[in-house]
């Protein structure tokens, strides 16, 4: 398992060498307060498309705060405040002409807990769809349905059981729903805020094989506290105490030789 | 004299807590753990076999032996002077009441003096028997478990049981009361049919509604019984307050929950709960002095022809009535309705208003049907908005500028006439029973529905 691990990460990286040049996502001195709590400190971070970064760090050190700044889900937050810039192919997501409905068709998220409607599971893909209009006709829309349940790796388990109840399913079924879900609406960047925390180990391994399948397709964030998991199924990893961006390397790197006492002290296990 | 019975039951329990508690205080001395129970418990299970022994015996003396007694009673005048009938049977025993206790009777004479000497007599013994039997009984009770205080008396279990026990007479008590309730409006209303040779036909869908019109011969005629324009009335009335409340209550409740700020709806929400305060005497008020006039100039300007009472004025009142009940419930359970949900859904792209209508909204919708039923029920029940603004006539009509009537209102109208209330009961409680069928079959209609379509989330 390890050394598959390993392997992967290699041909990862050899991949992410090349694509150095033009950062999927580029974050420049990014400040987020919530009311008078400052947040996130100075963060400056380029994120590689075709990659899974993990965001590794403490409770409340701002990881998932700085996630959801990338398709804006702070702005429903009414005290939430972001100062800097982030770029996303070379546009700011702040400037005044973009829409962050718009912005979270390309930027998709999946939660923590498991969340799908109360709706089928067919209704809980299609919505993403529906809403944008991606699809001419029924026929169309079967088929992204299809495609995106395959993706989430849960299509063979609920191909006969279409129009039942998402809420239905167990846990880790939801879970690789709301997956499929995200990428029905053909995202290019996929933000995962803790997704395996509800789960058991074995619907977690399902998950993690999953996120490196979306590597092929999307720039993928994850956001995790099992550093074995970011040591799985990351090619970068960036290192959040306390609001402020500590280190951001190669995964291998990270784990192995990290440059800063913090860093260190983190993964070898002296706090958090 | 039973009523301060009461109350030395009362300070026998008091009593009975104070030596059980402190004889388990005693058994205890200076190694408390070994009793079982503590002695708190000793000293309320004591007491509590008090109270229930004692009030037991009181409760028993003035319902059960007072009937017995009353039924004694008039069967010694019915032997005494058996032309009398039933009524007059009743007046002359609570004459005799009057002068047995000192008061005022209507009449005298010799039957009522022999019949006031049986009441006194049998009144005391069983007065003195009652409450002689409640106090030694209750005495008794509480020296039964004093006298049990022991380490190893199980004193908690048996206070728990005993709970247990009247709790349950307490759920008992509110069940047989809607049962008591249910079961006299179904036999006076089999009563005022038998009256009618069973013509419910008529009752359900004639149209002529003045039932008293004949009574002073003493029949009540079927064909004046039709309440039809009464349910239409109601029926009309109801709909233009749903009209009225749902979309305004539901649309206020989805801009606070979801869309206004926090200052707006920490403002807007006690001001709507304030609006639910208003009586509804405000309310009626307010629909005839104010809002009927105003329609009926209205429709003098555009040439409508408005009556001065009418079902339009009554229920756009009673619809501002219902507003904050629908806004009010339905606010709180859109806001139960987890983030999580609305997270994914904007997660995903959706706007608030998406959200809102395809993912909130169904997650919420069995809350907000049970709310609107609410609303319904208050419609269908209300009374003084109509009496003051809807009118009297039962007009069969589906004209909301006319004058209609109401279920309520002629219920009103029957039980505040000059007629007697036995006779106009008839009628009252087969409009109330109707009216009862009505909303019974709507809430359960409405259970089955929201069970088939509720969207469940957790």
């Amino acid at each position: 398992m390890d050394d598959l691990a390993m392997m992967e990460r290699t041909v990862a990286n050899t991949a992410v060498e090349t694509d150095t040049k033009s950062p999927k996502i580029s974050a420049r001195d990014v400040q987020v307060y919530y009311g008078d709590n400052h947040a996130i400190k100075d963060v400056n971070v380029d994120i590689q498309d075709h990659t899974v970064t993990a965001f590794i760090g403490p409770s409340g050190c701002g990881k998932s705060t700085f996630l959801r700044c990338i398709n804006r889900m702070n702005d429903t937050i009414d005290v939430a405040r972001m100062e800097g810039t982030i770029l996303i192919d070379g546009h700011d997501i702040y400037a005044r002409d973009v829409d962050p409905v718009q912005l979270r068709a390309r930027v998709g998220m999946v939660f923590q807990k498991p969340n799908p409607f109360p709706k089928s599971i067919y209704d809980n893909v299609a919505y993403g769809p529906r809403i944008h209009g991606l699809a001419r006709n029924k026929a169309e829309l079967d088929e992204i349905v299809e495609k995106s349940l395959r993706r989430g790796a849960i299509w063979d388990e609920v191909k006969d059981r279409l129009h039942a109840p998402g809420t239905g399913l167990s846990g880790g079924q939801q879970q690789r729903l709301c997956i499929a879900r995200a990428v029905a609406t053909e995202p290019e960047i996929l933000l995962m805020d803790e997704p395996c925390s509800a789960l058991d180990p074995i619907a977690t391994e399902l998950i993690e094989n999953l996120i490196s399948e979306l590597r092929r397709n999307f720039a993928v964030i994850i956001v995790t506290h099992s550093m074995q998991q970011a040591a799985r199924v990351s090619q970068k990893t960036a290192y959040f105490h306390l609001g402020n961006l500590v280190e951001y390397d190669d995964t291998d790197k990270i784990f192995t030789n990290p440059q800063d006492p913090r860093t260190e002290n983190y993964i070898t296990g002296r706090i958090g | 004299m039973i009523s301060t019975t009461f109350l030395a039951v009362f300070g026998i329990a008091v009593l009975a807590y104070f030596t059980s508690h402190r004889r388990a205080v005693m058994i205890g001395g200076d190694r408390p753990a070994q009793l079982h129970s503590r002695p708190g418990q000793h000293g309320l299970l004591s007491a509590m076999w008090v109270l229930i022994v004692g009030w037991s015996v009181l409760v028993l003396g003035i319902t059960l032996w007072a009937a017995i007694e009353n039924a004694s009673l008039t069967g010694l005048i019915q032997d005494r002077a058996p032309e009398l009938n039933a009524i007059e049977r009743e007046l002359v025993l609570s004459d005799a009441r009057s002068i047995a206790s000192g008061g005022i009777a209507s009449s005298t004479g010799e039957l009522r003096s022999e019949v006031a000497a049986a009441v006194r007599s049998k009144e005391s013994v069983r007065v003195w028997t009652t409450i002689v039997l409640a106090l030694v009984l209750s005495v008794l009770a509480g020296w039964n478990i004093f006298r049990q205080v022991n380490t190893a008396f199980r004193a908690r279990n048996r206070a728990e049981r005993l709970t247990t026990w009247v709790l349950m007479a307490a759920a008992a008590v509110a069940v047989a009361t809607t049962t008591g309730i249910v079961l006299s409006l179904i036999s006076e209303t089999v009563g005022f049919f038998s009256v009618l040779d069973w013509r419910i036909d008529k009752f359900l869908f004639g149209t002529n509604w003045t039932p008293l019109s004949g009574v002073h011969v003493g029949v009540l005629d079927p064909d004046r019984v039709g309440a039809l324009p009464l349910f239409a009335g109601t029926l009309l009335i109801t709909l233009i307050a749903m009209l009225v409340a749902v979309p305004v209550g539901l649309f206020a409740a989805i801009y606070l929950s979801d869309f206004a700020g926090p200052g707006l709806r920490a403002f807007a929400k006690p001001m709507l709960e304030i609006l639910a305060g208003i009586p509804t005497v405000v309310y009626g008020f307010f629909a005839a002095i104010t809002v009927a006039p105003w329609l009926r100039r209205f429709g003098e300007v555009t040439g409508l022809d408005i009556a001065s009472e009418s079902a339009l004025a009554a229920g756009i009142v009673m619809g501002i009535m219902i507003i904050p009940f629908i806004s009010s419930l339905s606010d709180d359970v859109i806001n139960a309705v987890p983030q999580s949900l609305r997270d994914g859904s904007y997660g995903l792209g959706a706007t608030k208003a998406e959200t809102m209508r395809q993912v909130v909204l169904p997650a919420a919708l069995p809350g907000i049907v049970s709310a609107v039923l609410l609303g319904i029920s208050r419609a269908v029940g209300e009374t003084m908005i109509v009496v003051m603004a809807a009118g009297q006539g039962a007009n069969l009509t589906a004209n909301p500028l006319e004058a209609v009537t109401t279920v309520t209102v002629q219920i009103v109208m029957l039980i505040t006439g000059d007629t007697e209330a036995t006779v106009a009961a008839g009628p009252a409680f087969s409009l109330g029973f109707t009216l009862f069928c009505m909303t019974l079959g709507m809430n359960i209609i409405a259970q089955r529905v929201v069970k088939k379509y509720r969207e469940q989330y957790d």
